[in-house]
């Protein structure tokens, strides 16, 4: 048999690899090749996998991508500074917020912008309200690739706050070009900080309920266990990021490692997959990841309600530059933990009222990559729970 | 027998055909309105409102409009008298199994000497639609659909077989009107709490394994929707369609049916004081009627009270995966189905 002589694909052990082969091998199929998608209800958007299947079981899977390919990268370079802030709210359209701040830190390191201590409090207090929407989002769709229905509506009543909170702070629901370089579009109402207040109460035993429902659920629980395991060696020389990475066992987190907009200051944890039904970094670690990341989120947002309740209102646009003339020479790199992992820009400048480049590293395009190596071997069903389990943006990973 | 007894038969065959059509009819179309506030209620919404008058009790209605003015279309690829056939056998072997069903002491299609195997046996017809709705459909995801549906529906026969030979040996008979017969006199008397605890091991398996029979989840695989789009039926459109969602919530009420009928007493009540008046050879017409109609209402009530239990768990539990459905088929109902009929067996002798 051929398979032996090659490599082994990254994380899959010997044993793994030959059973699925040999179980592949077995069977003598032919092999059926199977267009998942781009109009799927389990790819999340517009994502189109070839699998290459033998009965149910999947020998080869091949992600195609580009359906939602908007040349985000060009228009940016074709937009002055402050105009591509809105662009980048389209990436990740679940965490705008994040993609918001993520490119507007690298501008102000360009610019040597300051912001005041409340504006970068606001910011953390968005960011994390806005994490905690776009898991819900991948919880509640992830339970509904798996097949319970329920639990996406509820979720998706606790988001429907978030998003009114927002709706108030900025006018938008979704996309909010709310973070400016230099401050933000809006201060905050009066009254919104007591509203966000009682967010959390309503929201706090909503994951308790969520964990009886969903994630302890048996048939849930035995349909991810030990299901597309997603070694930490595997997840980092692909590059995957963010919950998909803690999912893996390996405590990285932007926040803490390289922190930003005063993120030092909080206290929270990093919650990683510890196998607790199966494997680390199985598809149930990476959901479980988010469900208590939603739960940290909630105590950033406490203290920085606590913070912000004691600021006096300042001017939130203070630090905005009144003309972008004069622009620096230079390039950087700016990463943020955004909900999907690290978001990256790489920034080049020229001195000109545009960025002469725009590099967006996106984290759903690395997590998507990875689909490949793991997929020898899963069911169909599997493949499905992969995909939801990695969470991937396709607004993102296109671009 | 003379003609004129022959022509009255008939005729009382024929306007029974044409009740349980009607009543079919409606029930589906309640029970999909029905599916669809339990949803809402179950998921903190309110479900249809607006359409039509009191929490949108016409909403049902305009969809089956809908869909019978609806384009049909047939794929170009597909096998097209394959195609157009096979939503017909899936419905005719629904509606085969209302024969058989025993509302109430009279109101039997046809009191079948073996009620139960033909039940059983034209309830397997359906399995022949699907898979050529699968298969003619040309599409893949319609094949896979109509393969784990055909590996699924086989399978899952075994159980419900082997768990409904427990009632039938409790009665010794095939015949519907004998096993509800036979469950007299208050909840006591039914099989499921008069034989404890075999009989109520065999409800239960019996119940799980007509989920899987019926499509419905935690066993939806045939037409898991985030995974197989729409299964089988994918390619189906307007009235066509509309066949293979009346025939799936019909076979909801066929399994609840005979779940009634066999476990839990049939047109009984629970206790007997809430029965209809005793019908002897010399009764007048009225009082037969009352009594049927009675025994009608709580079959009924019964039947859909085991449907809302059937959307409850739809819309509380995830899907299984194919392995974990044959897993639990093969190696965990079976397996108790099978002790639990050579227990009742060994019952049956040692009480003789």
């Amino acid at each position: 048999m051929t398979t032996r002589d090659v490599d082994l694909p990254v994380g899959l052990t010997p044993e793994k690899w030959y059973e699925a082969v040999d179980a592949i091998e077995s069977v003598h199929g032919e092999k059926m090749v199977l267009q998942m998608g781009p109009q799927h209800p389990a790819t999340h958007g517009v994502l189109r996998l070839e699998l290459e299947t033998d009965g149910e079981l999947i020998v080869k899977a091949t992600p195609h991508i580009g359906y939602l390919h908007r040349c985000f990268e060009k228009v940016c370079e074709n937009m002055t500074w402050p105009q591509v802030v809105p662009y980048t709210d389209r990436l990740d359209y679940c965490g705008s917020m994040n993609n918001n701040l993520g490119y507007v830190l690298g501008a102000e390191k360009l610019f040597s912008i300051e912001v005041s201590e409340r504006v970068q409090t606001i910011r953390v207090l968005v960011c994390e309200m806005n994490r905690i929407a776009s898991h819900l989002v991948a919880v509640g769709t992830y339970g509904l690739d798996i097949g319970a229905w329920t639990p996406f509506l509820f979720l998706f009543q606790a988001r429907e706050h978030i998003l009114d909170l927002f709706d108030e702070l900025c006018g938008g629901r979704l996309l909010y070009n709310y973070i400016w370089i230099g401050g933000l579009s809006h201060d905050l109402p009066d009254g919104w900080l007591k509203k966000v207040r009682k967010f959390i109460p309503y929201f706090e035993p909503r994951i308790p309920e969520l964990n009886s429902l969903l994630s302890y659920n048996k048939i849930f629980v035995e349909r991810l266990a030990n299901v597309a395991v997603i070694p930490a060696d595997l997840a980092i020389r692909y590059g995957v990021t963010g919950p998909n990475l803690r999912g893996a066992g390996v405590a990285w987190d932007l926040r803490k490692a390289e922190p930003y907009s005063g993120y030092e200051t909080y206290e929270f944890e990093i919650p990683v997959g510890r196998g607790e039904v199966g494997t680390v970094g199985d598809c149930f670690d990476r959901y479980i990841v988010r469900v208590n990341e939603m739960v940290q989120s909630i105590r950033i947002i406490e203290q920085a309600l606590d913070r912000l309740e004691k600021m006096e209102k300042d001017d939130v646009q203070a630090a905005i530059p009144k003309t972008f003339a004069k622009v620096p020479i230079g390039e950087l790199y700016f990463r943020t933990e955004a909900t999907k992992g690290e978001l990256g820009f790489y920034i080049i400048s020229d001195g000109k009222q545009k960025p002469n480049r725009l590099k967006c590293r996106a984290p759903s395009f690395c997590a998507l990559s990875v689909i490949p190596e793991v997929s020898p071997g899963l069911l169909i069903a599997d493949m499905v729970a992969l995909i939801g389990s990695l969470d991937v943006v396709l607004g993102e990973v296109d671009r | 027998m003379t003609f004129s007894t022959a022509m009255t038969s008939l005729i009382l065959k024929s306007s029974f055909a044409i009740g349980v059509v009607t009543f079919v009819s409606l029930f589906v179309l309640l029970a999909i309105w029905l599916e669809r506030k339990v949803a809402g209620h179950m998921q903190d919404r309110l479900g249809p409102m607006e359409t039509g008058g009191w929490h949108g009790w016409s909403q049902t209605i305009a969809d089956a409009i809908k869909l019978l003015i609806k384009e049909d279309i047939i794929p170009d690829a597909a096998d097209k008298p394959l195609f157009k056939l096979a939503p017909y056998i899936v419905f005719a072997g629904t509606m085969a199994s209302f024969a058989v069903i025993p509302f109430a002491a009279m109101l039997i299609g046809a009191d079948l000497n073996i009620g139960v195997y033909y039940l059983v046996a034209v309830s397997s017809l359906v399995v022949i639609g699907i898979l050529m709705a699968g298969w003619s459909s040309n599409n893949k995801w319609a094949l896979y659909g109509s393969m784990r549906s055909a590996a699924q529906m086989v399978s899952y026969e075994i159980p419900i077989g082997l768990s409904l030979l427990v009632p039938i040996m409790l009665a010794g008979s095939l015949s519907m009107g004998d096993l509800v017969g036979l469950q007299e006199g208050g909840m006591h008397h039914w099989t499921i709490f008069s034989h404890l605890p075999f009989a109520l091991i065999a409800f239960v398996i019996y119940f799980w394994a007509s989920l899987a029979e019926t499509n419905r989840t935690p066993f939806d695989l045939p037409e898991a929707e985030s995974e197989l789009v729409a299964g089988y039926h994918v390619e189906y459109s307007g009235m066509r369609f509309a066949m293979f969602f009346l025939a799936e919530y019909c076979n909801m009420f066929v399994v609840a049916a005979v779940a009634t009928a066999l476990f839990l007493g049939g047109w009984y009540a629970p206790i007997p004081f809430l029965d209809g008046p005793d019908v002897g050879a010399n009764s007048s017409m009225l009082t037969q009627i009352l009594s049927n109609g009675i025994g009608f209402f709580w079959f009924t009530f019964k039947a859909t009270m085991l449907v809302l239990v059937q959307m409850w768990l739809r819309w509380t539990l995830p899907r299984l995966r194919v392995d974990q459905l044959m897993h639990i088929c093969w190696k965990v109902f079976l397996p108790f189905s099978f002790v639990n009929v050579l227990l009742v067996s060994l019952w049956i002798a040692l009480r003789k």
